[in-house]
This record gives C-alpha cells, sequence and structure tokens, in this order.
C-alpha cells in the first residue's frame, strides 16, 4: 500500500474531491474502486418482531484512538490480501440526518479485481471490527426518542466469509 | 489508577462516559475490575457487565474478561460495534 488516509470526522465530504485526489499524479492506477454508505430513511432492526421505522437521524459513536487503530489493521490486512496502491477511509460522526453521507472506502489499483474485492473487504470488516455505534432517531426528530442499532448476523456472516477465503498473495 | 471508559449503549444506561479506578492488589484482571465495578456502584453495573454481549477493550485492544489488567491500564466497555 503506497499510501494511507484515516479520517473520522463531523464534517461531510465530497466524493469527487476525493477521488481526485487519489487519482493526482498517479500515472499507475488503473482502478479506483469506493463505497459511500448513506443514512436510509427506512430502518430495519433485523428481529421480526419490530416494524420498520422511519429514521430521522443517526447518532455516530467512536472510541478515540481505538477507531483510528482499527481502521489501519483493516487496511493492512486488505493489503496483505490484494496489491493495493492507495486507500482512503472516511467516516463521520455526530448527528447525520437522513441521505447525508456516513462512510467513504476508496481504494486504488492496477486492477479492477483487487480495488473491488479490498473496497468490499474494509467495508465489511469496518461493520463488525471498528469501534463506531448508531444511534436512530424516528420520525419525530425529539431528542433522545432513538434506539441504539443492534448488531447484524449478516455482517457478522460477511466478515466470516472473507477470513475463510484468506489466501496470502 | 485505571481509566474505565463506557460507550454508547452502555454509556448511557450507565450515565458515566468514563471514570478513573484504584486497582486493590487483588484486582488483576478484567473479571475482577467488573467484579469491583458491580461491588462500587450496584445493580446498574451488575445488569451491564454481565450481559454475554458486552465487549471489552484493555488499552485500546479487543480483549476478553480473563485479560490481565494493571493500573495505569486503560480499560473500555462497549456493546458489539454498528458502524458503517
Amino acid at each position: 500500500m503506497r499510501s494511507l488516509k484515516i479520517s473520522i470526522q463531523q464534517q461531510d465530504f465530497s466524493i469527487d474531491d476525493e477521488c481526485a485526489a487519489m487519482r493526482a499524479g498517479h500515472k499507475d492506477i488503473g482502478a479506483l474502486a469506493t463505497f459511500t454508505g448513506l443514512v436510509r430513511e427506512l430502518d430495519d432492526m433485523g428481529t421480526a418482531s419490530s416494524a420498520r421505522q422511519s429514521v430521522s437521524s443517526l447518532y455516530l459513536e467512536h472510541y478515540p484512538g481505538m477507531t483510528e487503530k482499527n481502521l489501519q489493521e483493516i487496511a493492512e490486512e486488505a493489503d496483505q490480501r490484494w496489491p493495493l496502491l492507495d486507500v482512503v477511509i472516511i467516516h463521520r460522526i455526530g448527528e447525520l440526518k437522513v441521505s447525508e453521507q456516513i462512510v467513504f472506502v476508496g481504494v486504488s489499483s492496477m486492477h479492477r479485481e483487487a480495488a473491488f474485492a479490498a473496497c468490499a473487504f474494509i467495508m465489511d470488516y469496518l461493520k463488525t471490527k471498528a469501534a463506531f455505534w448508531k444511534k436512530s432517531n424516528s420520525g419525530e426528530g425529539k431528542e433522545n426518542d432513538g434506539h441504539w442499532v443492534e448488531a447484524k448476523k449478516s455482517d457478522t456472516k460477511a466478515t466470516e466469509k472473507w477470513a475463510e477465503t484468506k489466501q496470502k498473495r | 489508577m485505571v481509566t474505565v471508559h463506557y460507550f454508547a449503549s452502555i454509556r448511557e444506561k450507565l450515565g458515566l462516559s468514563s471514570e478513573q479506578v484504584e486497582l486493590p492488589t487483588q484486582v488483576d484482571t478484567v473479571d475482577a475490575l467488573a467484579a469491583l465495578l458491580i461491588e462500587q456502584h450496584g445493580s446498574a453495573w451488575e445488569s451491564v457487565l454481565k450481559k454475554s454481549s458486552v465487549l471489552v477493550a484493555v488499552n485500546q485492544s479487543v480483549a476478553s474478561f480473563t485479560s490481565s489488567v494493571t493500573n495505569e491500564d486503560e480499560i473500555a466497555f462497549f456493546p458489539p460495534v454498528t458502524g458503517g
């Protein structure tokens, strides 16, 4: 991995600016894969008994110090699996309204296979291994009417799938 | 002194984000620290720290309840992560 940028921030980010910065001055990049996560209006709680609820905003909390370390380790693990050039991971914290951007992962490589796979891998691992917690506030917009989002089994399964397929390059 | 951090739903349930605790010599594991905190604070801590889903970090690395702790360490208790 040639470079790694990790940023945990309250302010929004620009996908265009991040991509432009990743491309600037690098003639060896053949593939740039990015993922952007957004605040979705419909909650899915993962339990069959709870009805889907309308979400007005999310509150994102992290563990300063540990979260950055988690993200660094995830990027390094991706780098061991695929030939990567540059990696950018941005995660927002604080109050985020519906349709706002939460997370950005950008991975550049010489070829698409590594860029696609590493981007998906980093997101799957971020979901289950990075110290972030999400509180969901429902439609009324009242303070503290929210609930802490439960960890999803499907996210754990996605991470386990990568562990099974681990092969050193 | 150890610094103990609480995050997310645990922080809210306890109404506390962090505290400093002096470890008696016999308290040398996360498990023993949890027992000490329950003894000092009571039932709210018991309901949170005895939950099977609670996770722990020692000095910002994922640890377990059998991990050792010493004064100066930074301990954190938190629920499963839900970022992204």
